[in-house]
C-alpha cells in the first residue's frame, strides 16, 4: 500500500470503502453500482463465505470484464443454493452442467466463444474444492494443460460442504468430517495426504494463479483484475469459512478466513507462469489455536484433553508456509 | 403459461428475489449511535468524534461548525483545556490516543484567520438575560442564550472579558490575541459586554434592568491565605493578584529568587510567570509528593524542563530577612505528610502564596433561597440556584474548576435559562450506550505510518508550548483527525455494505448512510462483527 505512506487515510484500504480514497481507488464492492452477480434470495447458510466470495469475485470480473463475461458453474453449495429450479439468484449468463465438468465445459464455451468471434465476452468457471480438486481435476488440469482462455475460481470451505461435510483432498489434517470420525488415537482428518491446487496450477507453468480469501476485499478483487487482464489459462483459490461446515459462529466468517491468513495456515500468494511473484504478508502474527479454538471441527483437540502434540504439527505447518512463502516481513518469523 | 420452452424445461425462469430469507432471521442487525468515549468524557459536552468526522475529510469549516455548537471558544480550548477526552480515547489502547486538542486548536485558528462566523437563526424570544461575569461560563451562557434567540447581556466587574483566562492563565500558554479574537466573534454574534461594571446586588440589577432570567458566573477570586510569621522586610504575596498583575502596566516586583507555596497548576503558572520576569530562581515548594501535586502531569514537566525548582514534602514555617525558612515532612504510615522538626533556610526575595480561591459571595446577600455551601453557591442539575430564574455555574459551584467545565455549564445552564423561560423543565437527553473498546473491530485501523511518525512527535511536543508553536501544520492536523477511530459511529467505512452474503445493506451514498433490507437479511451478524466502529448492534428477533 504505497499511497499510505504519503497519506494516511484513517482505515487505509482495509474496509470495503473509504470515503477519504480518490473514487477510482475504491473497491468494486464499495460501488453503489456493483453488479451483484449473486442476487438476494439465495439459500445459502447464515454467513456463508462461499456466496460472500462468489459475488466479491464475479463482481469484480464483471467489472473487468465490461460486464462482458459467462460463468460456468461446478455442482456444489454456489450452484445449488443459488438455482433452484426454476428460480435464479445470477445476474449474468450462468450455466451448470455436471460436478465434475466445469473446466471442461467453460473450455467449450471458450471455443464457441472463439468459433463465433466474439472476442470480448470472457470466461469464468466455478467450483468448490471437492469439484476442483478431487472430481473435477482431470478436466482442469487439461484445462491448465492446454492454456484455454478460462479463469478458473475455486471456493474452498475445505470439504464437500453440500452433501454433509464430507472429506476432500483440500481437508486440513486434523479436522473431523462426516467422513473422518474420531477414530482411536487420531482423530480427524490424516496428516501428510490431500493436495495443494494452487501449487500443482503453478506446477503447469500457467499464466496466473492466485490464492486470496474473504477476509482481504481488496487483495481479492486485485487478483481477479489481474487475472482477467491476462489470455489464457488462470486460476484463483479462494478460501471461503463454511459455517455450517467448521462449526462457526455465522457471524465469524470474515473473521475465520482472517485467522487463517495471519496464522500462516493459508497463504496467500500470486504467480505467474509458475513462479512466485507476491505474497501478503501477515500482520499481526497468531498462534494457531485462535484459528483452531472457534471451530467445532477441531473440538476434539482441546477437548476432553488438549491434545498438544496435534496443534503443535499444525502450527508446524503453518510455520512452514511462513518460511517457504516469506510471510512475515522481513523474512524468518 | 408459454409451451415454445426448450427441452423439458416447463416453469419461467423465476429470480430468487422471490425468495423472502429474511424469514430464517432469529436476530436483526440494528444500526446504532454509540456514545463514543472522548465524547463521554469532555466537559464541555462536545461532540469530538463529530467534529473529527469532518476533519478528516478536510473539510475544517464544517468540522469547526460541529464544535461550536456546544463550544463558543475552541481556540483558547485547545490551548488550555487538560483534555480528558485524550486519557479516555480508545486509539489510546491500540497505540496512542488521538491529539484532539492540538486539531482543535488548528480548527479554532483556522477559523480565527480564515473569519468564519456563527449566524442566528432562532427567532427573537423578546427575553433578555443578565449574565454576571465574562469568564468562560459566562462567555458560555451568553453564546448559547443568543443562539437560543435571547438577548443576553454580561456585565463584568473587570476591565476586560476572559476572567482567569486572562487575569489567571499565562500568556505563554494562551496568546491574548487568541482570547481577543473569539470574544469579538461573541460581540458580533449579539452578545453585549459591559466592562467596569460590577453587580453589587443581583436582584435590584436585575430590577432596574429589566432582566428576565440570570446567569451567575463570578467565579474564584478569593485568594485563601495562610498565617505565616514575618519579619516586615519579605514580600509576600498571592498567586492571584501576581497573575493578574502580569496583564497590567506595571508588573509585579518578586525580585531575582522567587519561592511559591503551593501544588496545583496555578503555583507552576506562577512559578513559570517568574521565570519569564527574569527570576534566577523559581522553587515551588509543595507540603506532599509530587504524585499527589493536583497540577496536570505535563505542566509539571514543563516547569522542571523550564528550569523551575520543586521542593517536594516541605512547608513554609517562617518568613525572615532575605531567607525563608523551611520544614521536611515525612510520610506517616497512612500517606500523609508529618512535620520532621528538621529545618532549613532558603534565601529569597518573595514568596508567593498559591492555596486556592474562594469565591465573592458579596452580591447574593440579599438573595432570598440562595444556598452556600462550602463557601460554594449550589445549583441543581438544571443548574439553577435555590432562587428561581437565577442559575449559576463555573468556579462559583462545585466543579473541576476548569475553563472547560466552565464552559460546560455555561451551555447547560443556556438551555435550562431557555427552558424556564418557556416554563419548560429541561429534558436531558437520552445517553447512548458507551462505545467501549472491546466493541470496536481494530482490524480494519491501518497502522500510523511510520514515515509519519516523527512529525507527529514534533507536533506532539510542541503543542504544549503553545507560544513558541506557529500555526499548527494544516497536514498534521489532519492526520491526527484521521487517526480518530470514530468509536460507536458510523463512518461510512461501506464495510457492512461490502460483507453481507445477502446483498441485504442497501447503500444509499455520501453523507446518508445505510439501511438494511429485512427482507432478504438472514440476520448472520457478519456486518455487526466487521463493523469497525461498533455502530451495528445485533438485537433478538422478537417473534
Ligand atoms: C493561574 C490559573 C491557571 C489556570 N489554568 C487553567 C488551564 O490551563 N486550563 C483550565 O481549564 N483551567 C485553568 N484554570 C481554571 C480556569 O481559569 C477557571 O476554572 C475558569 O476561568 C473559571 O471560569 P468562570 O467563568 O467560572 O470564572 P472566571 O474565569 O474567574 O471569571 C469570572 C468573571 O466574573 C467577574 N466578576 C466577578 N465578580 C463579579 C461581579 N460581582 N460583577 C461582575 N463581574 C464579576 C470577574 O471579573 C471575572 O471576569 C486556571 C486558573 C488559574 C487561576
Ligand atoms: C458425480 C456426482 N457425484 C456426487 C454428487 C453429489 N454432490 C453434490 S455437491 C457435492 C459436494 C460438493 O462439494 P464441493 O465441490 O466442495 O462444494 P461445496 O458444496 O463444498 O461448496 C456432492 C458430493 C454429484 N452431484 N455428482
Ligand atoms: S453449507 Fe457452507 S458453503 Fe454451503 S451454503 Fe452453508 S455455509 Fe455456505
Ligand atoms: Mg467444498
Amino acid at each position: 500500500m504505497a499511497f499510505q505512506a504519503i497519506k494516511f487515510y484513517q482505515t487505509g484500504t482495509f474496509t470495503v470503502g473509504n470515503r477519504l480514497l480518490d473514487p477510482e481507488q475504491r473497491s468494486v464492492q464499495a460501488d453503489m453500482a456493483r453488479t451483484n452477480a449473486l442476487n438476494s434470495g439465495h439459500r445459502a447458510c447464515q454467513g456463508c463465505g462461499e456466496a460472500l466470495g462468489a459475488r466479491y469475485a464475479i463482481d469484480a470480473a464483471m467489472e473487468a470484464a465490461d460486464g462482458q463475461l459467462i460463468a460456468v458453474n461446478a455442482t456444489g453449495c454456489l450452484e445449488v443454493f443459488s438455482t433452484p429450479y426454476p428460480e435464479t439468484s445470477w445476474q449474468i449468463p450462468w450455466i451448470h452442467s455436471l460436478f465434475g465438468n466445469a473446466a471442461a465445459v467453460a473450455t467449450g464455451v471458450a471455443a464457441a466463444l472463439k468459433v463465433k468471434q466474439q472476442k470480448k465476452v470472457r470466461v469464468v468457471a466455478q467450483g468448490g474444492d471437492g469439484g476442483t480438486t478431487d472430481i473435477g481435476f482431470g478436466c482442469l488440469s487439461g484445462m491448465f494443460e492446454r492454456n484455454d482462455d478460462v479463469l478458473y475460481i475455486c471456493y474452498d470451505n475445505e470439504g464437500y460442504m453440500n452433501t454433509g461435510g464430507q472429506r476432500s483432498s483440500a481437508t486440513p489434517p486434523a479436522a473431523r468430517t462426516a467422513t473422518t470420525p474420531v477414530v482411536g488415537g487420531s482423530p480427524g482428518n490424516v496428516f501428510g495426504q490431500g493436495k495443494n491446487l494452487p501449487e500443482i496450477a503453478m506446477a503447469h507453468g500457467i499464466p496466473y494463479v492466485a490464492t486470496a480469501t474473504v477476509a482481504d476485499l481488496r487483495d481479492l478483487e486485485a487478483k481477479v483484475r489481474r487475472a482477467m487482464e491476462i489470455q489464457g489459462a488462470r486460476y484463483i483459490h479462494i478460501l471461503v469459512p463454511c459455517p455450517l461446515g467448521w462449526g462457526t459462529a455465522s457471524h465469524d466468517t470474515i473473521r475465520m478466513a482472517r485467522l487463517a491468513k495471519e496464522t500462516g495456515l493459508f497463504p496467500v500468494f500470486e504467480a505467474e507462469w509458475g513462479e512466485l511473484t507476491s505474497r501478503l504478508t501477515i500482520r499481526r502474527k497468531t498462534p494457531v489455536e485462535e484459528y483452531l479454538k472457534p471451530q467445532k471441527r477441531f473440538a476434539h483437540l482441546f477437548q476432553p484433553l488438549p491434545e498438544l502434540a496435534i496443534v503443535a504439527r499444525l502450527q508446524a505447518l503453518a510455520d512452514r508456509n511462513i518460511r517457504k512463502y516469506g510471510l512475515v516481513e522481513g523474512g524468518a518469523s | 403459461m408459454n409451451i415454445n420452452k426448450p427441452f423439458a424445461i416447463t416453469l419461467d425462469v423465476g429470480s430468487s428475489l422471490a425468495n423472502r430469507t429474511g424469514s430464517w432471521r432469529t436476530a436483526r442487525p440494528v444500526y446504532v449511535d454509540r456514545l463514543p468515549p472522548c465524547n463521554h468524557t469532555c466537559p464541555a459536552g462536545e461532540n469530538i468524534q463529530g467534529w473529527l468526522f469532518h476533519a478528516e475529510a478536510g473539510d475544517y469549516e464544517s468540522a469547526w461548525r460541529e464544535l461550536m455548537k456546544d463550544n463558543p471558544l475552541p481556540a483558547v480550548m485547545g490551548r488550555v483545556c487538560y483534555h480528558s477526552c485524550e486519557s479516555a480515547c480508545n486509539r489510546g489502547q491500540l497505540d496512542e490516543a488521538v491529539n484532539i486538542h492540538a486539531v482543535e486548536r488548528f480548527l479554532g485558528d483556522e477559523a480565527i484567520r480564515r473569519g468564519w462566523k456563527i449566524e442566528v437563526a432562532a427567532p427573537l424570544s423578546g427575553k433578555h438575560v443578565l449574565v454576571v461575569g465574562a469568564g468562560p461560563a459566562g462567555l458560555a451562557a451568553a453564546y448559547h442564550l443568543t443562539l437560543l434567540g435571547h438577548r443576553a447581556t454580561i456585565f463584568e466587574a473587570g476591565p476586560f472579558a476572559g476572567g482567569m483566562m486572562r487575569f489567571g492563565i499565562p500568556k505563554y500558554r494562551l496568546p491574548r490575541s487568541v482570547l481577543d479574537a473569539e470574544v469579538e466573534r461573541l460581540e458580533t454574534m449579539g452578545v453585549t459586554i459591559r466592562l467596569n461594571t460590577r453587580v453589587d446586588d443581583m436582584l435590584s440589577t436585575m430590577r432596574e434592568g429589566g432582566f428576565d432570567a440570570a446567569f451567575l458566573g463570578v467565579g474564584a477570586h478569593l485568594a485563601k491565605r495562610a498565617y505565616i510569621p514575618a519579619g516586615d522586610a519579605n514580600r509576600i504575596l498571592d498567586a492571584v493578584s501576581v497573575l493578574r498583575g502580569m496583564e497590567s502596566e506595571e508588573k509585579p516586583l518578586l525580585g531575582r529568587r522567587v519561592v511559591v507555596v503551593g501544588g496545583g497548576n496555578t503555583a507552576i503558572d506562577v512559578a513559570r510567570s517568574a521565570k519569564r520576569m527574569g527570576a534566577e530562581e523559581a522553587i515551588v515548594v509543595y507540603r506532599r509528593t509530587r504524585e499527589k501535586m493536583p497540577a496536570h502531569e505535563s505542566e509539571v514537566e514543563e516547569a522542571l524542563a523550564e528550569g523551575v525548582m520543586m521542593k517536594w514534602l516541605t512547608t513554609i514555617k517562617e518568613a525572615g530577612e532575605a531567607s525563608f525558612t523551611v520544614e521536611k515532612m515525612a510520610l506517616d504510615e497512612n500517606g500523609f505528610p508529618q512535620p520532621t522538626g528538621e529545618y532549613e533556610k532558603i534565601a529569597a526575595d518573595s514568596l508567593v502564596l498559591a492555596l486556592g480561591q474562594d469565591v465573592d459571595l458579596a452580591l447574593l446577600d440579599k438573595l432570598p433561597g440562595l444556598t452556600v455551601d462550602n463557601g460554594m453557591v449550589t445549583v441543581d442539575c438544571n443548574m439553577m440556584t435555590g432562587h428561581p430564574g437565577i442559575f449559576a455555574g463555573g468556579d462559583m459551584v462545585p466543579s473541576e474548576r476548569t475553563v472547560t467545565d466552565a464552559v460546560g455549564h455555561g451551555k447547560k445552564s443556556a438551555k435550562s435559562i431557555d427552558a424556564w423561560l418557556r416554563g419548560e423543565v429541561p429534558v436531558a437527553r437520552e445517553k447512548h450506550e458507551l462505545a467501549t473498546f472491546s466493541r470496536l473491530n481494530t482490524w480494519y485501523y491501518a497502522d500510523a505510518p511510520k514515515t509519519v511518525q516523527p512529525v507527529l512527535d514534533i507536533i506532539r511536543r510542541q503543542s504544549t508550548f503553545e507560544e513558541v508553536l506557529g500555526d499548527l501544520d494544516e497536514g498534521n492536523a489532519l492526520f491526527e483527525a484521521r487517526r480518530c477511530l470514530s468509536c460507536g459511529n458510523c463512518f461510512e467505512c461501506d464495510n457492512c455494505y461490502g460483507v453481507c452474503p445477502d446483498n441485504a445493506v442497501i447503500k444509499l451514498g455520501p453523507g446518508k448512510r445505510f439501511l438494511f433490507n429485512f427482507d432478504y437479511c438472514k440476520g448472520c451478524g457478519l456486518c455487526a462483527t466487521e463493523c469497525p466502529c461498533g455502530a451495528i448492534r445485533m438485537e433478538p428477533e422478537t417473534v
